[in-house]
C-alpha cells in the first residue's frame, strides 16, 4: 500500500499551516516598524531630554515622563474604580443572579463592550465632563478623573468575562461542599468559591489594566491634553496626558522621519512592551486548560 | 487464511503506561474473533492499531509489526486512508456523523471520492438492507441520523461501514449502549457477515463472548494470555488467569 | 436550636448580596441609560438626507453619507484578509496543531496580538502600509491595519468554537477513511460555523468602531465625494464622530447626536446579529 496522491489535501493542509503561523509574523513585523521608526530617536534626542520633565515638541522638548504618569495615573485610577464594580458583578452574575436576570444582563455588559471608544469619549465630553466640572466646582471637567472613569467603564465588560469564566470553572462540589459543613451562601462565595478562582480573577485585573492603558480616544477626548507632572494631590482632578493621546493627536501633524515623529514612535516601542509584559503574563497567570474533554472513543 | 499476523507489538502511550506488551498473535479471515478480558487490558488500545487510529492519540511508542494481507502497516509509508476504507470500526457508543442517515452512510464512499448518485443511493441501499435497517428508515432518509432511535443509529454506524466494503470490521463493544433485543439483532448480524468480512470484536461481557467467538483472545493488563479456538477457550481454558475470568473467579 | 452566629451570618450575607445588587446595578443601569439617552438626544437628527447627502457648510449640515460609506469600506476590506487568514490560522490551533514549543508560541503571539494598545496598530500601519509599502493613507492600508488587529479576535473565536465540536465526530470521520482536511471541511467546520461567524462579526464589529488605528492610515477629515479606489482616503463614522466633537466649533448637537446614533445603529447592529445566530445555532444542536 502506498501513499495514494491526495494533492489537494497537502495543498491546503500547506496553507493552513502557514496562516497559522502568521500571528507570530505580525507580531516580529509590527516590533520591527516600531524599532525601525522608533529606536533612532535614541539617537537624534539626548536621553536626558527623552526621559525629562518636560513634553514641548515645538521647542524641542520630548520628556516622555509627564506622559508615562498620566497614563499610569489614569490606568490606576481606572483600575480602582473598574475592580470592584467589575467583579461584585462577575460574582452576582455567577454566584447570586436568577438565570433569567443573568441572561438579561449579560447581553447589556456586551453591549458596553460594543460601545466604541470615540462614542464613550463624545459622552464624555458633553456629558459627564460638564456634570464634574459642576459637582467639583473645578475650572474644568477635562481631567484625568474624567478619563479614568470612562476607562474603568471600558475595562469592566472585559473584567466581568473574564472573572465570571474564572468563577464557572470552580467546580460546583466546592460550594456544595462549604454549603453542606453549614456556611452561609455568602461565606461560600468569600471563603471557598472567590480563593478558588483567585487566578482567573487576577487574570481579570490584569487585562483590565491592559485594555485601560492601550485605550487612546476616549481618554484623548476627555482628559484635557495637558502634558503635565501629575505629581500633586489633586492632580487627578486636573488635565493630564496619556502616551496613547500623545501618539494619536500629534503624529497626523509630524513629517515622516523627524525628530518629533521618532519620539512618537518610541513612545509606541514602550506601549507595546508594556502590552506585551501585561498580556503574557496575564495569561501565564490564567490556567484555562485547553484540552479536549474526551480523548479516543473506546 | 490469515487477515493480520500481528508480531511482538508494544504500544506506549504518552503518560508512559505500557498498554500492550509484545502481543504476537494470527488472526484468521472471514471468522469471528473475540478480544475479552477485563476493563483496562488493552483492547481497544490492539483494535485501533489494527486501522491506525491510534494516530489519533497521544502515542509514545509502537514497537513489532502488523501485517495485514502481508504488508506492515505501522510502517510510517502506509497510506492509512486507502487502510482506513480496507478496515472498517464500529464504536461502542453510537456516534452518528451530524449528517443525514443517507449522508451518513454514503460518507465513507463520498470521501473515497465517488459522487455518482445512482452508484451511492445503491451503496445505501444494499448497506442498510445488510444492516437489517433498510425497512425501518427507508422513509427517513434524508432525516437526521439523530432521530433514530439508539439500536438504530448503532446500525446506521455498521450500515456506513459496510457501505465501504471493507475486508475487516473492527467492532469494540458495540453493544454495550443497547438492550437485549438490539444486542441480538447485532449478533445476528455478526454470524451473517462472517461469510464475507473478518470480524474482530471486543465483546462486552464474556457471554457475549462465548456465543459469538469462533476464535478467542485474552488480554489481561496489556498481555495476551491465552489465544485459540472459541470452543476451547471457553471450555478448555488452558491458562488458570483465563479459566479464573471466564468461571467468573476472577478478583 | 440554632447557633448564636447564625444570624449575624444571615445579616451579613442579606447585607452582602444587597451589596453585590447595588454594584451589578450601578454597572448596568448607566449603559442602558447612555444608549438611550443618546438614541434620544440623536433620533431627530435622523433623516433621509442626513444617511444619504455629502456634508455642506463646513459639515455644520447636510448627511454623514461618505462617513457611513467609509467604514462599511473599511469594514469589508477588513473582513476580506481578516476572514480567511483568521479562520484558517483557528483551524490550525483547533484541527492541526500539536502541542508543541512552536504551538505555546503562536499562543503567546496571539495573545499579544490581542493587548497591543489600537493607537500602536495605527503607528505600525503608518510605517509599513503607509509609508514602507507606499500604499499611501489609503482605504487599502487602513482595512490591512485594521485586518491584523481583528485577526486575534477571529483566530481565538474559530479555535474555539472548533474545539467545543466533540472529539468522537473526528475518530469517526477518520475511521472512515477521511482526511484530516475531509474531516475538517465536511465535519468540525459546519459544526462550529455559527461560533465562528459570531466571532468574526464581533471582530468586524470593533474594527467598524475604532478610530485610533485609521488616523494616520486612511481616515479623511473631509471629503465631499465617495472614494473612488482602495488607494483613496475615506471619511469614516468614528473618526468623523472625532472631528465633529472636538474639532469644529459651533457644530450644531443634534448633527453630532445623530452620527453617533448612526455609529451605534452599525455596530450594535452587528452584535445584535452576532448573539442571534449564537442562540439560535445553540438551538439547532442535535449533539
Ligand atoms: N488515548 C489514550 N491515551 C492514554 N492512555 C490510554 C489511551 N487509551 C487507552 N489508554 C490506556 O491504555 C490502557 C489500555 O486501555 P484500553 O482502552 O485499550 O483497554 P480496554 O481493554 O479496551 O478496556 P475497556 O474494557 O475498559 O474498554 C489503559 O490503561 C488506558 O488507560
Ligand atoms: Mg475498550
Amino acid at each position: 500500500m502506498k501513499r495514494s496522491g491526495h494533492t489537494g489535501d497537502k495543498v491546503i493542509n500547506a496553507v493552513i499551516r502557514v496562516t497559522g503561523y502568521s500571528s507570530i509574523l505580525f507580531v516580529l513585523l509590527i516590533l520591527i516598524f516600531l524599532l525601525r521608526e522608533g529606536l533612532p530617536a535614541l539617537s537624534s534626542t539626548p536621553l536626558k531630554n527623552l526621559f525629562s520633565a518636560r513634553w514641548y515638541p515645538i521647542e524641542d522638548y520630548y520628556g516622555i515622563l509627564p506622559l508615562f504618569l498620566g497614563s499610569l495615573l489614569v490606568t490606576i485610577a481606572a483600575t480602582l474604580i473598574a475592580l470592584p464594580f467589575g467583579i461584585g458583578t462577575a460574582v452576582f452574575l455567577s454566584e447570586v443572579s436568577p438565570p433569567w436576570l443573568r441572561d438579561i444582563l449579560k447581553p447589556v455588559i456586551e453591549i458596553l463592550a460594543g460601545i466604541p471608544s470615540v462614542v464613550l469619549g463624545f459622552i464624555g465630553i458633553l456629558v459627564f465632563a460638564p456634570f464634574i466640572r459642576k459637582f467639583l466646582d473645578i475650572p474644568t471637567g477635562l481631567t484625568a478623573f474624567t478619563g479614568a472613569v470612562l476607562l474603568g467603564l471600558i475595562a469592566i465588560p472585559t473584567i466581568v468575562s473574564v472573572a465570571e469564566d474564572a468563577l464557572d470553572t470552580v467546580p460546583n462540589s466546592y460550594r456544595q461542599a462549604a454549603l453542606a459543613l453549614g456556611a452561609t451562601q455568602w461565606q461560600t462565595i468569600w471563603n471557598v468559591t472567590l480563593p478558588a478562582a483567585k487566578t482567573g480573577v487576577l487574570t481579570a485585573l490584569m487585562l483590565g489594566i491592559g485594555r485601560s492603558l492601550g485605550e487612546t480616544m476616549a481618554v484623548m477626548m476627555v482628559t484635557g491634553n495637558a502634558p503635565v507632572m501629575p505629581l500633586q494631590l489633586n492632580s487627578l482632578f486636573r488635565p493630564i496626558r496619556t502616551m496613547t493621546a500623545t501618539i494619536a493627536s500629534e503624529m497626523g501633524e509630524v513629517a515622516a522621519g523627524s525628530q518629533h515623529y521618532e519620539v512618537l514612535f518610541f513612545i509606541g516601542i514602550i506601549l507595546f512592551l508594556l502590552s506585551l509584559v501585561i498580556n503574557v503574563s496575564a495569561s501565564l497567570v490564567s490556567t484555562r486548560s485547553r484540552g479536549r474533554a474526551e480523548r479516543l472513543l473506546s | 487464511m490469515k487477515e493480520f499476523i500481528i508480531r511482538n507489538l508494544s504500544i506506549t502511550y504518552s503518560d508512559e503506561n505500557e498498554s500492550l506488551k509484545n502481543i504476537s498473535l494470527e488472526i484468521e479471515a472471514r471468522a469471528i474473533t473475540v478480544l475479552f478480558g477485563p476493563a483496562g487490558g488493552g483492547k481497544s488500545t490492539f483494535l485501533r492499531t489494527l486501522n491506525r487510529l491510534n494516530d489519533l492519540a497521544d502515542l509514545k511508542q509502537m514497537k513489532g509489526e502488523v501485517l495485514f494481507q502481508g504488508q506492515n502497516i505501522l510502517d510510517p509509508q502506509t497510506d492509512v486512508i486507502t487502510l482506513r476504507r480496507q478496515i472498517g470500526m464500529v464504536f461502542s457508543r453510537p456516534v452518528p456523523l451530524p449528517l443525514s442517515v443517507y449522508d451518513n452512510v454514503a460518507y465513507g464512499l463520498v470521501m473515497a471520492g465517488e459522487h455518482d448518485r445512482r452508484k451511492l443511493d445503491e451503496a445505501v441501499e444494499k448497506s442498510l438492507k445488510q444492516a437489517f435497517l433498510w425497512e425501518e428508515v427507508n422513509d427517513r432518509l434524508k432525516d437526521s441520523a439523530y432521530s433514530l432511535s439508539g439500536g438504530q443509529q448503532q446500525r446506521v454506524c455498521l450500515a456506513r461501514v459496510l457501505a465501504l466494503e471493507p475486508q475487516v470490521i473492527l467492532l469494540d463493544e458495540p453493544t454495550s449502549a443497547l438492550d437485549p433485543i438490539a444486542t441480538a439483532n447485532i449478533e445476528e448480524m455478526l454470524r451473517e457477515l462472517k461469510k464475507e468480512y473478518t470480524i474482530i470484536i471486543a465483546p462486552h461481557n464474556v457471554q457475549q463472548a462465548a456465543r459469538v467467538a469462533d476464535y478467542a483472545a485474552f488480554f489481561l493488563m496489556g498481555e495476551l494470555v491465552e489465544y485459540g479456538s472459541g470452543i476451547d477457550l471457553f471450555t478448555v481454558p488452558k491458562d488458570q488467569r483465563t479459566s479464573d475470568y471466564v468461571t467468573g473467579r476472577f478478583g | 436550636m440554632r447557633a448564636p452566629g447564625m444570624d449575624k451570618s444571615k445579616t451579613i450575607q442579606a447585607v452582602g448580596f444587597n451589596l453585590l445588587r447595588l454594584v451589578t446595578a450601578i454597572t448596568v443601569i448607566p449603559i442602558i441609560g447612555l444608549v438611550v439617552y443618546i438614541v434620544v438626544k440623536g433620533a431627530p437628527a435622523i433623516s433621509w438626507e442626513f444617511i444619504s447627502a455629502a456634508p455642506s457648510n463646513g459639515m455644520r449640515e447636510g448627511g454623514i453619507l461618505p462617513a457611513i460609506v467609509g467604514t462599511l469600506y473599511l469594514t469589508l476590506g477588513t473582513a476580506l484578509f481578516s476572514v480567511p487568514l483568521g479562520v484558517l490560522a483557528g483551524i490550525y490551533l483547533a484541527e492541526y496543531a500539536k502541542e508543541t514549543f512552536l504551538t505555546r508560541i503562536i499562543r503567546v503571539a496571539i495573545i499579544n496580538l490581542a493587548g497591543i494598545p489600537s493607537v500602536v496598530y495605527g503607528l505600525f500601519g503608518l510605517g509599513l502600509f503607509v509609508l514602507f509599502l507606499k500604499l499611501g493613507t489609503s482605504i487599502l492600508a487602513a482595512s490591512l491595519t485594521l485586518s491584523i488587529m481583528t485577526l486575534p479576535t477571529i483566530i481565538s473565536t474559530t479555535e474555539q468554537a472548533l474545539r467545543s465540536v466533540p472529539n468522537s465526530f473526528r475518530v469517526v470521520s477518520t475511521s472512515l477513511g477521511a482526511s484530516r482536511w475531509q474531516t475538517v471541511r465536511r465535519i468540525t467546520l459546519p459544526q462550529a460555523l455559527p461560533g465562528i461567524i459570531t466571532g468574526i462579526i464581533l471582530g468586524l464589529e470593533r474594527a467598524a468602531g475604532e478610530t485610533a488605528p485609521i488616523l494616520f492610515t486612511g481616515a479623511a477629515f473631509f471629503l465631499p465625494q465617495l472614494p473612488h479606489s482602495p488607494l483613496d482616503a475615506t471619511m469614516a463614522l468614528p473618526y468623523h464622530i472625532f472631528v465633529i466633537s472636538t474639532q469644529i466649533p459651533g457644530m450644531p448637537i443634534q448633527i453630532q447626536y445623530g452620527t453617533v446614533v448612526v455609529l451605534l445603529v452599525f455596530v450594535l447592529g452587528m452584535n445584535l446579529i452576532a448573539t442571534l445566530i449564537r442562540s439560535s445555532a445553540r438551538k439547532k444542536r442535535q449533539w
